[in-house]
Protein backbone atom coordinates (compact mmCIF):
# COMPACT_ATOMS: atom_id res chain seq x y z
CA UNK A 1 0.00 0.00 0.00
CA UNK A 2 1.26 3.78 -0.67
CA UNK A 3 0.27 6.23 2.08
CA UNK A 4 0.57 10.04 1.34
CA UNK A 5 1.99 11.96 4.42
CA UNK A 6 1.87 15.21 4.36
CA UNK A 7 3.83 17.47 7.01
CA UNK A 8 2.07 20.78 8.64
CA UNK A 9 4.02 23.15 10.85
CA UNK A 10 3.97 26.67 12.24
CA UNK A 11 5.97 28.79 8.85
CA UNK A 12 6.37 31.28 10.83
CA UNK A 13 7.64 29.47 14.02
CA UNK A 14 10.49 28.00 11.90
CA UNK A 15 11.35 31.18 10.04
CA UNK A 16 11.98 32.65 13.45
CA UNK A 17 13.91 29.66 14.43
CA UNK A 18 17.40 30.11 15.95
CA UNK A 19 19.91 28.85 13.41
CA UNK A 20 21.23 25.84 15.10
CA UNK A 21 17.75 24.46 15.19
CA UNK A 22 17.47 24.91 11.64
CA UNK A 23 20.71 22.98 10.78
CA UNK A 24 19.43 20.19 13.21
CA UNK A 25 16.16 19.72 11.77
CA UNK A 26 17.59 19.90 8.54
CA UNK A 27 19.78 17.05 9.54
CA UNK A 28 17.28 14.63 11.16
CA UNK A 29 15.06 14.99 7.67
CA UNK A 30 18.63 13.75 5.80
CA UNK A 31 18.55 10.76 8.49
CA UNK A 32 15.21 10.11 8.57
CA UNK A 33 14.50 10.12 4.30
CA UNK A 34 17.97 8.12 4.25
CA UNK A 35 16.49 5.20 7.13
CA UNK A 36 13.20 5.50 4.78
CA UNK A 37 15.31 4.80 1.70
CA UNK A 38 17.31 1.59 3.33
CA UNK A 39 14.45 0.63 4.90
CA UNK A 40 12.74 0.00 1.28
CA UNK A 41 9.91 2.51 2.36
CA UNK A 42 10.69 5.62 0.68
CA UNK A 43 8.88 6.38 -3.05
CA UNK A 44 8.55 10.42 -3.07
CA UNK A 45 9.00 13.33 -0.72
CA UNK A 46 9.96 16.88 -0.98
CA UNK A 47 10.12 20.20 0.93
CA UNK A 48 7.56 23.02 -0.38
CA UNK A 49 8.34 26.50 -0.16
CA UNK A 50 6.30 28.99 2.04
CA UNK A 51 2.73 29.06 1.44
CA UNK A 52 3.36 32.84 0.86
CA UNK A 53 4.59 32.06 -2.72
CA UNK A 54 1.40 29.86 -3.26
CA UNK A 55 -0.98 30.48 -5.87
CA UNK A 56 -4.80 29.45 -5.93
CA UNK A 57 -6.51 28.74 -9.21
CA UNK A 58 -10.36 27.93 -9.99
CA UNK A 59 -11.93 27.74 -12.43
CA UNK A 60 -16.07 29.00 -11.71
CA UNK A 61 -18.17 29.88 -14.49
CA UNK A 62 -15.95 29.95 -16.97
CA UNK A 63 -14.33 32.22 -15.65
CA UNK A 64 -10.61 31.24 -14.41
CA UNK A 65 -9.68 32.75 -10.87
CA UNK A 66 -6.03 33.30 -9.68
CA UNK A 67 -5.22 34.28 -6.18
CA UNK A 68 -2.61 34.70 -4.61
CA UNK A 69 -1.62 32.82 -1.46
CA UNK A 70 -2.75 29.22 0.61
CA UNK A 71 -6.15 27.55 -0.57
CA UNK A 72 -6.79 27.46 3.31
CA UNK A 73 -5.58 30.14 5.93
CA UNK A 74 -4.88 27.50 8.95
CA UNK A 75 -2.68 27.64 11.74
CA UNK A 76 0.12 24.85 10.47
CA UNK A 77 0.66 25.06 6.66
CA UNK A 78 1.60 22.17 4.36
CA UNK A 79 5.38 22.12 4.41
CA UNK A 80 6.09 18.85 2.85
CA UNK A 81 5.13 15.23 1.55
CA UNK A 82 6.55 11.82 1.91
CA UNK A 83 4.83 9.20 -0.29
CA UNK A 84 5.91 5.80 0.92
CA UNK A 85 5.34 2.02 0.36
CA UNK A 86 3.93 0.31 3.53
CA UNK A 87 2.23 -2.82 4.46
CA UNK A 88 -0.25 -1.44 6.04
CA UNK A 89 -1.98 1.70 8.11
CA UNK A 90 -0.55 1.31 11.50
CA UNK A 91 3.01 0.80 9.71
CA UNK A 92 2.56 3.89 7.82
CA UNK A 93 1.53 5.48 11.57
CA UNK A 94 4.96 4.60 13.06
CA UNK A 95 6.78 5.97 9.66
CA UNK A 96 4.87 9.06 10.45
CA UNK A 97 5.43 9.02 14.09
CA UNK A 98 9.28 9.48 13.53
CA UNK A 99 9.44 11.70 11.39
CA UNK A 100 11.25 15.16 12.70
CA UNK A 101 7.89 17.16 11.60
CA UNK A 102 5.96 15.08 13.86
CA UNK A 103 7.35 16.98 17.13
CA UNK A 104 7.12 20.66 16.00
CA UNK A 105 3.67 20.07 13.97
CA UNK A 106 1.41 17.66 12.97
CA UNK A 107 1.54 14.77 10.33
CA UNK A 108 -1.64 13.69 8.24
CA UNK A 109 -0.97 9.77 6.71
CA UNK A 110 -3.50 9.37 3.74
CA UNK A 111 -3.29 6.15 2.05
CA UNK A 112 -3.53 6.34 -1.81
CA UNK A 113 -6.30 5.60 -3.74
CA UNK A 114 -5.31 3.42 -6.58
CA UNK A 115 -6.95 4.09 -9.97
CA UNK A 116 -8.13 -0.03 -10.00
CA UNK A 117 -9.99 0.32 -7.02
CA UNK A 118 -12.31 2.54 -8.16
CA UNK A 119 -11.93 2.38 -11.75
CA UNK A 120 -11.62 -1.41 -12.40
CA UNK A 121 -13.19 -1.30 -15.57
CA UNK A 122 -11.07 1.23 -17.15
CA UNK A 123 -7.59 0.05 -15.90
CA UNK A 124 -8.74 -3.74 -16.39
CA UNK B 1 3.23 24.88 43.31
CA UNK B 2 -0.70 24.42 44.82
CA UNK B 3 -1.13 22.63 41.75
CA UNK B 4 0.20 19.16 43.10
CA UNK B 5 -2.43 18.25 45.95
CA UNK B 6 -5.73 18.49 43.92
CA UNK B 7 -3.77 16.89 40.85
CA UNK B 8 -3.41 13.31 43.53
CA UNK B 9 -6.26 14.05 44.31
CA UNK B 10 -7.96 13.81 40.93
CA UNK B 11 -5.47 10.67 40.01
CA UNK B 12 -6.49 8.88 43.13
CA UNK B 13 -10.23 9.51 42.32
CA UNK B 14 -9.68 8.60 39.12
CA UNK B 15 -7.69 5.04 39.72
CA UNK B 16 -10.48 4.50 42.62
CA UNK B 17 -13.24 4.77 39.71
CA UNK B 18 -10.98 2.66 37.06
CA UNK B 19 -11.17 -0.10 39.59
CA UNK B 20 -14.15 0.05 40.50
CA UNK B 21 -15.25 -0.51 37.30
CA UNK B 22 -12.63 -3.12 36.15
CA UNK B 23 -13.98 -5.32 39.54
CA UNK B 24 -17.93 -4.92 38.29
CA UNK B 25 -17.33 -5.47 33.93
CA UNK B 26 -14.93 -8.49 35.20
CA UNK B 27 -17.39 -9.95 37.88
CA UNK B 28 -20.44 -9.32 35.36
CA UNK B 29 -18.88 -10.45 31.77
CA UNK B 30 -17.27 -13.63 33.84
CA UNK B 31 -20.64 -14.79 34.56
CA UNK B 32 -21.93 -13.81 31.22
CA UNK B 33 -18.75 -13.89 28.87
CA UNK B 34 -20.49 -10.53 27.20
CA UNK B 35 -17.30 -7.74 27.77
CA UNK B 36 -19.11 -5.66 25.70
CA UNK B 37 -22.37 -6.17 27.18
CA UNK B 38 -20.99 -5.13 30.81
CA UNK B 39 -19.08 -2.05 29.56
CA UNK B 40 -22.23 -1.04 27.90
CA UNK B 41 -24.12 -1.30 31.23
CA UNK B 42 -21.34 0.51 32.78
CA UNK B 43 -20.43 3.03 30.57
CA UNK B 44 -22.69 5.77 31.95
CA UNK B 45 -22.11 5.43 35.47
CA UNK B 46 -18.32 4.92 34.98
CA UNK B 47 -18.81 8.57 33.40
CA UNK B 48 -20.56 9.98 35.91
CA UNK B 49 -17.58 8.67 38.65
CA UNK B 50 -14.81 9.66 36.41
CA UNK B 51 -16.25 13.38 36.24
CA UNK B 52 -17.90 12.97 40.07
CA UNK B 53 -15.29 11.47 42.60
CA UNK B 54 -12.57 13.79 41.38
CA UNK B 55 -14.57 16.75 43.27
CA UNK B 56 -16.51 14.80 45.66
CA UNK B 57 -14.33 12.23 46.85
CA UNK B 58 -14.49 8.19 46.28
CA UNK B 59 -17.85 7.46 47.92
CA UNK B 60 -17.61 4.75 50.86
CA UNK B 61 -18.79 1.79 48.92
CA UNK B 62 -17.49 2.28 44.61
CA UNK B 63 -19.03 -0.29 43.63
CA UNK B 64 -21.75 -0.24 44.94
CA UNK B 65 -21.90 3.55 43.91
CA UNK B 66 -21.63 2.55 40.55
CA UNK B 67 -23.95 0.23 40.31
CA UNK B 68 -26.83 2.32 41.90
CA UNK B 69 -25.97 5.12 39.13
CA UNK B 70 -26.46 2.42 36.66
CA UNK B 71 -29.33 1.09 37.42
CA UNK B 72 -30.72 4.26 37.85
CA UNK B 73 -29.73 5.54 34.66
CA UNK B 74 -31.38 2.63 32.94
CA UNK B 75 -34.81 3.27 34.43
CA UNK B 76 -34.39 6.96 32.71
CA UNK B 77 -36.77 6.35 29.57
CA UNK B 78 -34.36 8.16 27.56
CA UNK B 79 -31.41 5.98 28.95
CA UNK B 80 -33.03 2.97 28.17
CA UNK B 81 -33.19 3.47 24.43
CA UNK B 82 -29.18 3.71 24.39
CA UNK B 83 -28.35 0.81 26.30
CA UNK B 84 -28.78 -2.25 24.75
CA UNK B 85 -30.41 -5.38 25.71
CA UNK B 86 -27.86 -7.25 26.68
CA UNK B 87 -26.64 -4.07 29.04
CA UNK B 88 -30.01 -4.36 30.76
CA UNK B 89 -29.82 -8.14 31.26
CA UNK B 90 -26.43 -7.00 33.09
CA UNK B 91 -27.36 -4.97 35.30
CA UNK B 92 -30.31 -7.39 36.17
CA UNK B 93 -27.81 -9.98 36.72
CA UNK B 94 -25.94 -8.11 39.13
CA UNK B 95 -28.45 -6.56 40.96
CA UNK B 96 -29.87 -9.33 41.56
CA UNK B 97 -26.69 -11.30 43.22
CA UNK B 98 -25.31 -7.61 44.92
CA UNK B 99 -28.67 -6.80 46.71
CA UNK B 100 -28.12 -10.69 48.33
CA UNK B 101 -24.21 -9.74 49.14
CA UNK B 102 -26.09 -6.07 50.33
CA UNK B 103 -21.96 -5.30 50.73
CA UNK B 104 -19.53 -4.01 48.12
CA UNK B 105 -16.51 -5.33 50.67
CA UNK B 106 -18.11 -8.93 49.18
CA UNK B 107 -17.32 -8.72 45.36
CA UNK B 108 -15.30 -11.16 44.66
CA UNK B 109 -12.34 -10.07 42.40
CA UNK B 110 -12.67 -11.41 38.85
CA UNK B 111 -10.38 -9.41 37.10
CA UNK B 112 -7.63 -11.72 36.82
CA UNK B 113 -9.62 -14.52 35.28
CA UNK B 114 -10.62 -11.58 33.05
CA UNK B 115 -7.28 -10.53 32.03
CA UNK B 116 -6.80 -14.48 31.49
CA UNK B 117 -9.72 -14.52 28.84
CA UNK B 118 -8.34 -11.31 27.61
CA UNK B 119 -4.78 -12.51 26.44
CA UNK B 120 -6.26 -15.69 25.56
CA UNK B 121 -4.19 -17.71 22.60
CA UNK B 122 -7.33 -17.48 20.16
CA UNK B 123 -7.26 -13.61 20.57
CA UNK B 124 -5.09 -11.89 18.30
CA UNK B 125 -1.40 -11.20 20.40
CA UNK B 126 -1.25 -7.56 19.18
CA UNK B 127 -4.66 -6.58 20.93
CA UNK B 128 -4.52 -8.29 24.10
CA UNK B 129 -2.76 -5.56 26.08
CA UNK B 130 -5.10 -2.60 24.51
CA UNK B 131 -8.56 -5.01 25.55
CA UNK B 132 -7.12 -5.19 29.31
CA UNK B 133 -6.51 -2.01 28.83
CA UNK B 134 -10.07 -1.20 27.95
CA UNK B 135 -12.04 -3.88 30.20
CA UNK B 136 -9.73 -3.89 33.43
CA UNK B 137 -9.02 -0.11 33.39
CA UNK B 138 -12.01 1.48 31.27
CA UNK B 139 -9.22 3.13 28.99
CA UNK B 140 -11.27 4.47 25.66
CA UNK B 141 -10.04 2.93 22.35
CA UNK B 142 -8.80 6.80 21.25
CA UNK B 143 -6.52 7.14 24.34
CA UNK B 144 -5.10 3.10 23.60
CA UNK B 145 -4.81 4.07 20.06
CA UNK B 146 -2.48 6.64 20.75
CA UNK B 147 -0.32 4.80 23.14
CA UNK B 148 0.45 2.26 20.63
CA UNK B 149 0.94 4.53 17.23
CA UNK B 150 -2.54 2.75 15.59
CA UNK B 151 -5.28 4.66 14.59
CA UNK B 152 -8.61 5.10 16.74
CA UNK B 153 -10.76 3.77 14.13
CA UNK B 154 -8.46 0.67 13.56
CA UNK B 155 -7.97 0.22 17.68
CA UNK B 156 -11.78 0.74 17.63
CA UNK B 157 -12.51 -2.63 15.09
CA UNK B 158 -10.04 -4.28 16.67
CA UNK B 159 -11.48 -4.15 20.21
CA UNK B 160 -14.94 -4.92 19.22
CA UNK B 161 -13.98 -7.80 17.02
CA UNK B 162 -11.76 -9.32 19.75
CA UNK B 163 -14.77 -9.10 22.41
CA UNK B 164 -17.23 -10.65 19.69
CA UNK B 165 -14.82 -13.42 19.35
CA UNK B 166 -14.91 -13.93 23.65
CA UNK B 167 -18.17 -14.40 23.39
CA UNK B 168 -18.81 -16.87 20.06
CA UNK B 169 -15.96 -18.67 21.01
CA UNK B 170 -16.59 -18.92 24.28
CA UNK B 171 -13.50 -18.11 25.89
CA UNK B 172 -13.42 -19.52 29.72
CA UNK B 173 -12.90 -16.89 32.27
CA UNK B 174 -10.77 -18.53 34.05
CA UNK B 175 -7.44 -19.24 35.80
CA UNK B 176 -6.02 -21.99 33.98
CA UNK B 177 -4.79 -24.91 35.68
CA UNK B 178 -1.41 -25.90 36.58
CA UNK B 179 -0.24 -27.63 33.40
CA UNK B 180 -1.01 -25.14 31.29
CA UNK B 181 -0.70 -21.91 33.25
CA UNK B 182 3.00 -21.05 32.97
CA UNK B 183 2.23 -20.61 28.82
CA UNK B 184 -1.02 -19.11 29.78
CA UNK B 185 0.37 -17.11 32.38
CA UNK B 186 3.35 -15.43 29.59
CA UNK B 187 0.31 -13.87 27.81
CA UNK B 188 -0.75 -12.36 30.07
CA UNK B 189 2.51 -10.95 31.63
CA UNK B 190 3.46 -10.02 27.79
CA UNK B 191 0.56 -7.89 27.95
CA UNK B 192 1.06 -6.75 31.00
CA UNK B 193 4.78 -5.71 30.05
CA UNK B 194 3.34 -4.40 26.14
CA UNK B 195 1.22 -1.59 27.95
CA UNK B 196 4.16 -0.47 30.53
CA UNK B 197 6.61 -0.84 27.33
CA UNK B 198 4.28 2.03 25.21
CA UNK B 199 4.20 4.03 28.24
CA UNK B 200 7.99 3.34 28.79
CA UNK B 201 8.99 4.64 25.38
CA UNK B 202 6.19 7.37 25.01
CA UNK B 203 7.87 9.77 23.73
CA UNK B 204 9.56 12.73 26.19
CA UNK B 205 8.36 10.01 29.04
CA UNK B 206 5.38 12.08 29.76
CA UNK B 207 1.90 11.90 29.59
CA UNK B 208 -0.63 10.50 26.97
CA UNK B 209 -4.01 12.31 26.82
CA UNK B 210 -3.16 12.68 31.07
CA UNK B 211 -2.30 9.66 31.78
CA UNK B 212 0.74 7.04 31.38
CA UNK B 213 0.79 3.55 30.56
CA UNK B 214 3.81 2.52 32.55
CA UNK B 215 1.85 4.04 35.31
CA UNK B 216 -1.23 1.49 34.41
CA UNK B 217 1.11 -1.70 33.87
CA UNK B 218 2.94 -1.29 36.48
CA UNK B 219 -0.56 -1.22 38.43
CA UNK B 220 -2.08 -4.30 36.54
CA UNK B 221 1.99 -6.07 37.32
CA UNK B 222 0.68 -5.37 41.24
CA UNK B 223 -2.62 -6.72 40.62
CA UNK B 224 -1.50 -9.87 39.13
CA UNK B 225 1.64 -10.27 41.85
CA UNK B 226 -0.94 -9.81 44.46
CA UNK B 227 -3.16 -12.32 43.05
CA UNK B 228 -0.84 -15.08 42.60
CA UNK B 229 1.79 -14.30 45.04
CA UNK B 230 3.30 -17.46 44.47
CA UNK B 231 4.04 -17.50 40.54
CA UNK B 232 7.67 -16.51 40.21
CA UNK B 233 7.52 -14.63 36.81
CA UNK B 234 4.62 -12.49 38.20
CA UNK B 235 6.81 -10.77 40.67
CA UNK B 236 9.61 -11.01 37.85
CA UNK B 237 7.85 -8.42 35.96
CA UNK B 238 6.42 -6.49 38.65
CA UNK B 239 10.20 -6.40 40.03
CA UNK B 240 11.62 -5.58 36.18
CA UNK B 241 8.84 -2.77 35.69
CA UNK B 242 9.59 -1.14 39.09
CA UNK B 243 13.57 -1.35 38.48
CA UNK B 244 12.76 0.74 35.32
CA UNK B 245 10.18 3.04 36.74
CA UNK B 246 12.68 3.82 39.53
CA UNK B 247 14.72 5.48 36.78
CA UNK B 248 11.93 7.50 35.40
CA UNK B 249 13.07 11.07 36.47
CA UNK B 250 16.63 10.57 36.00
CA UNK B 251 16.36 9.70 32.13
CA UNK B 252 15.80 13.52 31.37
CA UNK B 253 17.62 16.22 32.73
CA UNK B 254 16.24 20.18 33.53
CA UNK B 255 16.53 21.28 29.96
CA UNK B 256 14.43 17.97 28.65
CA UNK B 257 17.36 16.53 26.61
CA UNK B 258 17.67 12.73 26.76
CA UNK B 259 20.53 11.15 29.38
CA UNK B 260 21.82 7.23 29.25
CA UNK B 261 21.82 5.05 31.58
CA UNK B 262 25.37 5.35 32.49
CA UNK B 263 25.25 9.19 32.89
CA UNK B 264 22.53 9.20 35.23
CA UNK B 265 22.29 11.15 38.08
CA UNK B 266 22.09 8.34 40.62
CA UNK B 267 20.48 10.91 43.65
CA UNK B 268 17.40 10.85 41.05
CA UNK B 269 16.90 7.10 41.21
CA UNK B 270 13.85 6.11 43.45
CA UNK B 271 15.32 4.30 46.23
CA UNK B 272 12.05 2.85 47.81
CA UNK B 273 11.29 1.52 44.24
CA UNK B 274 14.20 -0.30 44.03
CA UNK B 275 14.12 -1.81 47.27
CA UNK B 276 10.75 -2.91 46.71
CA UNK B 277 12.16 -4.42 43.10
CA UNK B 278 14.96 -6.14 44.64
CA UNK B 279 12.77 -7.58 47.64
CA UNK B 280 10.18 -8.83 44.95
CA UNK B 281 13.26 -10.64 43.01
CA UNK B 282 14.46 -12.27 45.92
CA UNK B 283 11.36 -13.79 47.33
CA UNK B 284 10.87 -15.12 43.19
CA UNK B 285 14.55 -16.50 43.47
CA UNK B 286 13.19 -18.24 46.36
CA UNK B 287 10.57 -19.99 44.16
CA UNK B 288 13.71 -22.09 42.63
CA UNK B 289 11.90 -21.10 38.82
CA UNK B 290 13.90 -19.24 36.51
CA UNK B 291 12.00 -16.97 33.97
CA UNK B 292 12.45 -14.40 31.55
CA UNK B 293 11.21 -11.60 33.73
CA UNK B 294 13.29 -12.95 36.34
CA UNK B 295 16.34 -12.68 34.01
CA UNK B 296 15.22 -9.41 32.84
CA UNK B 297 15.12 -8.02 36.34
CA UNK B 298 18.19 -9.11 37.50
CA UNK B 299 19.78 -7.03 34.54
CA UNK B 300 18.31 -4.35 36.02
CA UNK B 301 19.35 -5.02 39.41
CA UNK B 302 22.89 -5.31 38.36
CA UNK B 303 22.57 -2.01 36.68
CA UNK B 304 21.61 -0.43 40.21
CA UNK B 305 24.53 -1.59 42.35
CA UNK B 306 26.24 1.37 40.32
CA UNK B 307 24.59 3.01 43.15
CA UNK B 308 26.43 0.98 46.01
CA UNK B 309 29.48 0.15 44.25
CA UNK B 310 29.84 3.13 41.91
CA UNK B 311 30.36 0.50 39.43
CA UNK B 312 28.14 -1.40 37.01
CA UNK B 313 29.17 -5.35 37.26
CA UNK B 314 29.46 -5.93 33.19
CA UNK B 315 30.33 -9.44 33.73
CA UNK B 316 27.12 -10.47 35.62
CA UNK B 317 25.21 -8.45 32.70
CA UNK B 318 26.55 -10.84 30.43
CA UNK B 319 26.01 -13.97 31.90
CA UNK B 320 22.44 -13.09 32.47
CA UNK B 321 21.80 -11.87 29.01
CA UNK B 322 23.73 -15.63 28.01
CA UNK B 323 20.77 -17.01 29.89
CA UNK B 324 18.02 -14.99 28.51
CA UNK B 325 18.97 -15.68 24.60
CA UNK B 326 18.55 -19.53 25.69
CA UNK B 327 15.05 -18.83 27.15
CA UNK B 328 14.01 -16.15 25.39
CA UNK B 329 16.27 -14.97 22.58
CA UNK B 330 15.35 -12.14 20.32
CA UNK B 331 16.73 -9.67 18.10
CA UNK B 332 16.78 -7.29 21.46
CA UNK B 333 17.65 -9.56 23.81
CA UNK B 334 20.81 -10.07 20.78
CA UNK B 335 21.69 -6.47 20.55
CA UNK B 336 21.26 -6.17 24.53
CA UNK B 337 23.71 -9.10 25.15
CA UNK B 338 26.48 -7.28 22.26
CA UNK B 339 26.64 -4.15 24.41
CA UNK B 340 27.14 -6.22 27.90
CA UNK B 341 29.81 -7.65 25.78
CA UNK B 342 31.74 -4.84 24.74
CA UNK B 343 31.44 -3.36 27.58
CA UNK B 344 33.22 -6.79 29.70
CA UNK B 345 35.57 -7.73 27.05
CA UNK B 346 35.92 -4.67 24.56
CA UNK B 347 33.89 -2.73 21.50
CA UNK B 348 35.15 -5.24 18.86
CA UNK B 349 33.71 -8.32 20.49
CA UNK B 350 30.43 -6.68 20.91
CA UNK B 351 30.35 -5.34 17.47
CA UNK B 352 31.09 -9.43 16.45
CA UNK B 353 28.15 -9.98 18.56
CA UNK B 354 26.18 -7.77 17.01
CA UNK B 355 27.13 -8.91 13.53
CA UNK B 356 26.13 -12.54 14.60
CA UNK B 357 22.26 -10.78 13.81
CA UNK B 358 23.18 -10.42 10.43
CA UNK B 359 20.69 -9.25 7.30
CA UNK B 360 17.36 -9.69 9.65
CA UNK B 361 14.94 -7.64 7.79
CA UNK B 362 13.38 -7.11 11.36
CA UNK B 363 16.97 -4.42 11.70
CA UNK B 364 15.72 -2.41 8.81
CA UNK B 365 13.86 -0.27 11.27
CA UNK B 366 14.63 -0.90 14.51
CA UNK B 367 16.66 2.00 16.01
CA UNK B 368 17.99 0.49 19.13
CA UNK B 369 19.91 -1.99 17.13
CA UNK B 370 21.67 1.05 14.95
CA UNK B 371 22.26 3.60 17.96
CA UNK B 372 24.07 0.33 19.13
CA UNK B 373 26.15 -0.31 16.33
CA UNK B 374 27.20 3.54 15.73
CA UNK B 375 28.41 3.51 19.60
CA UNK B 376 30.70 0.21 19.24
CA UNK B 377 31.78 1.65 15.72
CA UNK B 378 32.41 4.99 16.99
CA UNK B 379 34.78 3.07 20.09
CA UNK B 380 36.78 1.64 17.39
CA UNK B 381 37.30 4.62 15.43
CA UNK B 382 35.45 3.59 12.43
CA UNK B 383 33.94 7.05 12.27
CA UNK B 384 32.64 7.02 8.52
CA UNK B 385 30.46 3.54 9.03
CA UNK B 386 29.79 5.25 12.74
CA UNK B 387 28.38 8.50 11.32
CA UNK B 388 26.19 6.26 8.75
CA UNK B 389 24.69 3.90 11.62
CA UNK B 390 24.17 7.01 13.75
CA UNK B 391 21.65 8.37 10.60
CA UNK B 392 20.35 5.21 10.34
CA UNK B 393 19.32 5.52 14.23
CA UNK B 394 18.30 8.99 14.18
CA UNK B 395 16.29 8.52 11.21
CA UNK B 396 14.35 6.01 12.82
CA UNK B 397 13.78 7.77 16.51
CA UNK B 398 10.49 9.33 17.31
CA UNK B 399 11.75 10.70 20.02
CA UNK B 400 13.26 15.04 19.65
CA UNK B 401 14.98 14.40 22.89
CA UNK B 402 16.76 10.80 22.32
CA UNK B 403 16.99 12.25 18.49
CA UNK B 404 18.51 15.68 19.43
CA UNK B 405 21.27 13.20 21.48
CA UNK B 406 22.07 10.82 18.69
CA UNK B 407 22.79 14.01 16.33
CA UNK B 408 25.56 15.16 19.28
CA UNK B 409 26.79 11.97 19.25
CA UNK B 410 27.09 11.87 15.47
CA UNK B 411 28.60 15.45 15.51
CA UNK B 412 31.49 14.77 18.35
CA UNK B 413 32.65 12.12 15.74
CA UNK B 414 34.62 14.56 13.80
CA UNK B 415 36.43 15.84 17.01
Amino acid sequence: MQYLLLIYGNEAAMAAAPKEAAIQMSAAYGAYTEAMKKAGVFLAGERLKPTKIATTVRVAGGKTNVIDGPYADTKEQLGGYYLIEAPDMDAAISWAARCPGAGTGTMEVRPIWPMAEYMPAYTA
Amino acid sequence: MTAGRPDTARAAAEAAARQSYGKLVAYLAARTRDVAGAEDALADAFAAALERWPRTGVPEKPEAWLLAVARRRSIDAVRRRLTSEAGRDHLKLIAEEMEARMTDEDLPDERLRLMFACAHPAIEAGVRAPLILQTVLGFDAATIASAFLVSPATMSQRLVRAKSRIRETSIPFRVPERAELGERLDTVLEAIYAAFAEGWSDPAGTETRGRNLATEGIWLGRLVASLMPDEPEALGLLALMLFAEARRAARRNAAGDYVPLAEQDLALWDDALIDEAEALLRCAAGKGVIGRYQLEAAVQSAHTTRRLTGRTDWMAIRELYDALSVIAGSPVVAINRAVAIAEAEGAAAGLAALYVLGDDKRLDDYQPYWAARAGLLARLGNIPQASEAYDRAIGLERDPAVRRFLQGKRAALRN
